[in-house]
């Protein structure tokens, strides 16, 4: 797993996540469907997160492959309206390292 | 063994939220207040987890009852090994099967999990099907090669260890662990520091006697690079003997919390002590970090080494004993399809406790210490901060009818070796099986003023049991 | 309280919290 040219995140830096940037699953998250969204689970630092829509469930899964975060929301369906916000949810998910930033090489090795 | 009705087995798993209201089938179903509902109560993680999930989140495996330790306060009775237990190949499909279920991680546990030969290949085993694996030690074996196979790529970072310590100082902590145990578990924190292994844990349970240590204890975690985590100290397994003896006082639960709220923020409670939210606001900003939710049955359960299924590890008794991996069917059969876990997926309400203005904070407190302090379950915790357990005791025992659960099972060993603990020397357990599963007595002692008048807990036996017919105990 | 099913369709104060929720894993009572 290659790391951000800014190291990877500790859970205290300010990332924030961009609408036109590559992000993709950390290879250290299992993600869990549940009846009422999903349960991501980040075995390095043990983080529970709980994604309560099944949007944002389709748009965490479809984010290794699509180019960037705003093509990944349209995939999932999520409204134009919306993007912002799942924008701040994906920022608060890049702060715990569920999500990492995808770099160009790194497309074949997307994480399950 | 189980008290549950039959059940049927081609009953598919059902999502909690399409599960119509249901009245409770169980000895414990019916003692505790539920609702019944099926629908979460609001959008929280909580709310969710409240009503159970189709596998557990994580859970706790006893791998052995087998210990080299004897620790007075042990909530599973360990010491003996039952040979019944799982041989390696089940062991290996349990894992199988946790991981189809996707459960994320187990905490092995026991007895002392590590003198069980096949240890290694097991936890190897779990790592390789994508189960996390925490185990909890007492650190015997964790010498130097250990502790660098542990701190391996290998691991890929998919093992945490649990360092079991009762006390800051050898003094504190042997009186209840055995003598050289503290040496033990400082020998094996330093192993795994020096391995570089991070962020070991190291576990306390709290009571009377380390309450005065948490900086210390802190201390200890900072120095060997660990991260400290202070737990309850439940009236479970050999934990019923030594209760009144260990368990904090009023005074010192307020200690606690002061503490955690103070210098917390990097330590662990395994939200142990959600009853101490209630010396917070009313309005919930007091409580300490965690769900303030008791997992038991809903998102994690016991399995112990013989393969029985309960509802978790405080409460290893008839009434909590959910079913057999082996006899019925597997384990996710049992999760998903045990009549008591089945009444335990329901939110629960007061109770006794409903029209306490803390009762949103503390839950009511813990299941098995009321159970194993023959408490009612609809009523308060036997450590209830604003004092009503305390009232409901010697209420209970002023009218003689407070009974205290017979352990289930006993795994303790027949004889006294040189690790037994001086704790234990003190007061000598009856050697023979038989005796030691007759009532013993429990007196409660007024350890605190109540602030309480005519607050009734209600009285008699609580339901099921382990054959509690020999009476009331004396107080 | 909310209702689980609520509809977003048309939902423009959408707040992250809405979204995801996060707890530590050792923060639900009922293992070691």
């Amino acid at each position: 797993m290659s790391d951000a040219p800014t190291g990877t995140p500790t859970g205290t830096e300010p990332v924030t996540v961009a609408l036109d940037e590559p992000w993709v699953l950390s290879p250290s998250v299992a993600l869990r469907p549940e009846p009422f969204g999903a349960l991501a689970y980040h075995f390095g630092n043990r983080k529970l997160t709980f994604l309560k829509r099944p949007e944002l469930v389709r748009v965490v899964e479809a984010l290794g492959e699509q180019p960037d975060v705003a093509a990944a929301l349209a995939a999932a369906g999520v409204p134009e309206t919306q993007w912002q916000a799942y924008a701040a949810a994906l920022t608060g998910l890049a702060r715990t390292d569920m999500i990492r930033p995808r770099h160009a090489g790194d497309d074949e090795g997307a994480a399950a | 063994m189980t008290l549950a009705p039959e059940r049927s087995p081609e009953r598919a798993p059902q999502q909690p939220s399409q599960q119509p209201s249901q009245q409770p089938t169980t000895a414990i179903g019916r003692l505790l207040p539920t609702t019944g509902d099926r629908t979460p109560r609001g959008d929280r993680l909580v709310d969710q987890f409240e009503l159970g999930l189709d596998a557990p989140i994580c859970l706790t495996w006893e791998l052995t009852y087998a210990c080299n330790l004897e620790c007075a306060h042990c909530l599973s009775s360990s010491g003996r090994r039952d040979p019944r237990e799982l041989s390696t190949d089940q062991a290996k499909a349990v894992i199988d099967e946790l991981q189809r279920m996707q459960v994320f991680y187990i905490n092995i546990g026991g007895g002392e999990p590590t003198i069980r030969p096949d240890f290694w290949e097991l936890l190897e085993y779990s790592i390789a099907h994508d189960v996390g694996v925490k185990f909890s030690t007492n650190g015997v074996r964790l010498d130097k090669e250990r502790a660098a196979f542990l701190a391996s790529p290998a691991m890929n970072g998919y093992v945490d260890i649990q360092i079991s310590l009762d006390g800051a100082t050898a003094e504190v902590n042997d009186y209840v662990r055995g003598p050289g145990s503290f040496d033990t578990a400082i020998r094996a924190l330093e192993n795994l520091q020096e391995a570089g292994f991070g962020d070991a844990k190291i576990s306390v349970v709290c009571t009377r006697q380390n309450i005065g240590q948490l900086d210390e204890f802190k201390a200890i975690a900072d120095r060997y690079g660990a991260m400290l985590r202070l737990t309850r100290l439940r009236p479970s397994g050999r934990g019923a003997d030594v209760w009144d003896e260990l368990h904090p006082l009023p005074e010192q639960q307020r200690e606690l919390y002061d503490w955690l709220v103070a210098h917390g923020e990097n330590v662990l409670t395994g939200d142990s002590f959600f009853h101490l939210a209630a010396f917070g606001d009313e309005d919930g900003s007091g409580a300490l970090p965690g769900l303030n939710l008791c997992g038991a049955g809903r998102v994690v359960c016991l399995i112990d080494p013989i393969g029985d299924v309960y509802a978790c590890p405080f409460a290893i008794h008839d009434d909590f004993h959910a079913g057999n991996l082996l006899t019925d069917g597997g384990f996710q059969q049992v999760w998903q399809t045990s009549p008591l876990f089945q009444d335990l997926r329901s939110p629960q309400t007061g109770g006794a406790c409903a029209s306490c203005s803390f009762f949103d904070s503390c839950r009511g407190g813990c299941m098995a210490a009321k159970f194993f302090t023959g408490l009612p379950l609809d009523g308060p915790d036997p450590e209830c901060v604003q004092g009503y357990g305390e009232s409901a005791l010697a209420a209970m025992n002023e009218a003689g009818g407070r009974v205290v659960p017979a352990a289930s099972q006993d795994h303790s060993k027949k004889n006294p070796t040189r690790n037994q603990p001086v704790m234990l020397q003190l007061s000598r357990r009856p050697a023979d099986l038989e005796s030691a599963l007759t009532p013993r007595s429990r007196p409660v002692s007024a350890c605190a003023e109540s602030p309480l008048a005519g607050f009734d807990p209600g009285t008699g036996p609580i339901g099921g049991g382990g054959g509690c017919a020999s009476g009331a105990c004396g107080c | 309280m909310a209702k689980p099913e609520e509809t977003v369709e048309t939902q423009t104060d959408l707040s992250a919290d809405m979204l995801i929720e996060e707890v530590s894993i050792d923060g639900m009572c009922g293992v070691y």
